[in-house]
């Protein structure tokens, strides 16, 4: 069996209009099996996507895609805990959790799908979450693929899903980074954040783009890619490879991709990705246990 | 003990004896290895001087509880169960996990040994308390220093767990746990290896106008000559978004939440904790004893401003702040 192409939830605070002109798009890709819809980064956005998500879902159902709604990665005011509890008491979606808070408020056994941003580390852990329902897994970005294989060992029904394209989500805070920079605090952010589709680059000193910022969150600067081929990732127990909408060529990417688990020609896969209007450059230190940044190159 | 509980850190068997002459109530530590979120060199204890500490420490009336609070390896469990019963044996009074997988191992083990939930956990709201107090009998979370007293007064109203809060030290700027900026840069992170922003991918540039501080060769601040050169922790650098570079996400403080302590009391949190086992033992001593008599001042109805600006000189780049206890960027 083929990897599986999934769309990660969208993480910046794109214009409506946009959000809903991507996921039409979306829809329309034939090597995309599910698509993660639903506010990750910050509550205060949920608003004003809501609607927009809501009829997207409607629509890549319809289009045959499997819909999957991810919760909030930080749970932090009182509004938070109501979307939450919102989301969890909605009939018929299959969740990512991307905190165990939703645990305490799904049935035992309810299936879920645990998110990128829980800590999840090894098989017990794993097994943990699957005696409580967890269908499937999107592995932390920080672990290696041999981790990965370990999780899978111990838990071999477990599906597993990597984080395979796009800038990697770091860190959450509970300060808005996008408010601190324009002078505002985050109940009077303006949504500042809106103007970043891919997130504010953050410099160094010395004029090194290493890091993003995107209200709450910090995101990588480069753009994380696979440092496995299609083999190795199956044997880890892989079967699903997750693409984090960016602004760029998503189409491309898509296809890039797509060539590539068929080929299994990375060379080809860089070169085809860095034709996709990319926001930062190829990194891909995370999967082999090496630093996250390091650059990637064709093996 | 007083109305609220002082937990201190003891990095090194000297420190516990240290915290504890000064009038800690309880002493955090971990074991020497990659099982604990302070895995320096130099640091920690192993079976027996956790063993006859814990003795020390009860003789003198004090708890100890063990911090095996990193998330184990895939593979490497191992690990990580060995530590929870070197804990047991040892007699700790409780140990302070974050892992699911380190969490239910304790409960495999004792039915009876307290559990806490690490700040690593990030357990914020009340519905994250009650997965983790339904599920593994945790009696007590420390909560994420990113919260607001008033939040934390919140959360003590419908929490089913006893709160712990810093109060006193360095300070976390993203949540802690859910922060992988130092492996991004590294390949060691809090989470993956127990260190953030690893010594041995620090180094210092001296140039003609200054010192560059740099992890894995990132210039994170530059210190005029003369001043003191900050260690560089990857969130407290000085970083450009557009023009002119910034304490982007903190500016290099310490938390000093002194002034606090009654409004935390009274909002019910139960202990009141110090960041710093890699501090070394003239510091915790001297942390220790000023808490000790706030709270003791405290107790008898008296104000603890005597003591508030005791520490000063402890802080990073003396600076002192309440961190995110008075929001002001909320």
């Amino acid at each position: 069996m083929s990897l599986e192409i999934t769309l990660g939830p969208l993480l910046f605070n794109w214009p409506a209009a946009d959000i809903a002109g991507f996921y039409e798009r979306m829809a329309h890709e034939p090597l995309v099996r599910r698509i993660y819809l639903g506010e990750v980064v910050c509550g205060k956005r949920e608003p004003l996507a809501a609607a927009t998500l809501l009829g997207a879902a409607d629509l890549l159902r319809d289009a045959g895609k499997e819909v999957v709604w991810s919760t909030l990665g930080l749970i932090s005011t009182p509004r938070d805990r109501r979307l939450l509890r919102g989301v969890a008491e909605q009939d018929g979606w299959l969740l990512e959790l991307n905190d165990l808070a939703a645990l305490s408020l799904l049935p035992n056994c309810h299936p879920f799908v645990a998110g990128p941003l829980l800590n999840i580390y090894n098989g017990s852990a794993a097994q943990i979450l699957v005696d409580r329902g967890c269908e499937r897994l999107c592995a932390n970005i920080e672990l290696s693929l041999a981790a990965i294989g370990e999780i899978h060992r111990a838990c071999p029904d477990l599906e597993i899903e990597v984080f395979g394209f796009g800038r990697l989500p770091l860190a959450l805070s509970a300060r808005c980074y996008h408010a601190r920079q324009a002078g505002l605090s985050k109940d009077t952010c303006r949504f500042v954040c809106d103007r970043d589709p891919d997130g504010q680059a953050v410099q160094t000193l010395e004029g090194a783009s290493f890091l993003s910022i995107n209200g709450i969150q910090t995101l990588s600067h480069g753009v994380h890619t696979v440092a496995a081929s299609p083999g190795e990732l199956q044997a880890a127990g892989v079967r699903a490879v997750r693409l984090s909408p960016h602004a760029c060529d998503m189409s491309g990417v898509i296809a890039a991709y797509g060539r590539y688990f068929e080929s299994g020609d990375r060379g080809r896969l860089l070169a085809q990705l860095l034709a996709c209007d990319l926001p930062g450059p190829l990194v891909d230190g995370y999967l082999g246990g090496a630093a996250g940044m390091r650059p990637a190159v064709a093996l | 003990m007083g109305s609220i509980e002082l937990v201190c850190p003891a990095g090194s068997p000297a420190m516990l004896e240290a915290a504890i002459e000064a009038g800690a109530d309880s002493v955090y530590c971990g074991l020497r290895d990659e099982t604990n979120a302070r895995n320096f060199p130099g640091l920690n204890f192993d079976a027996t001087e956790l063993t006859r500490a814990v003795d020390f420490a009860h003789r003198k009336g004090s708890n100890v509880l063990v911090a095996i609070n990193t998330f184990a390896r895939a593979g490497g469990e191992d690990r990580w169960r060995a530590s929870v019963k070197t804990a047991i044996n040892a007699g700790a009074d409780a140990i302070i996990a974050a892992d699911l997988a380190v969490l239910a191992h304790v409960r495999q083990l004792s039915s009876a040994v307290r559990l806490h939930l690490s700040v690593q956990a990030a357990a914020n709201t009340p519905e994250a308390i009650r997965f983790y107090v339904e599920t593994f009998g945790v009696r007590r979370v420390v909560v994420p220093r990113v919260m607001s007293a008033a939040e934390i007064a919140d959360l003590i109203k419908e929490s089913s767990a006893e709160i712990e809060a810093f109060v006193f030290g360095g300070l976390c700027v993203m949540t802690e746990g859910r922060c992988a900026l130092s492996s991004y840069v590294s390949g060691q992170s809090p989470n993956l290896s127990g260190v953030c922003s690893p010594p041995e991918a620090v180094s210092f540039e001296r140039t003609s106008e200054g010192m560059i501080s740099r992890l894995a060769g990132l210039a994170l601040d530059k210190t005029p000559t003369g001043a003191t050169a900050g260690y560089p922790t990857l969130c407290k650098g000085r970083f450009a978004t557009d023009g002119d570079a910034t304490y982007l996400f903190e500016e290099p403080t310490s938390l000093n939440a002194m002034g606090l302590l009654a409004s935390l009391r009274d909002a019910g949190v139960k202990a009141v904790k110090i960041e710093g086992r890699q501090r070394g033992k003239a510091y915790v001593a001297r942390v220790t004893r000023a808490f000790r008599k706030a709270i003791d001042a405290l107790d008898r109805g008296e104000s603890t401003a005597p003591y508030e600006h005791m520490l000063t000189d402890l802080a990073e780049g003396g600076r002192e702040t309440e961190g995110a206890y008075n929001k002001r960027w909320r």
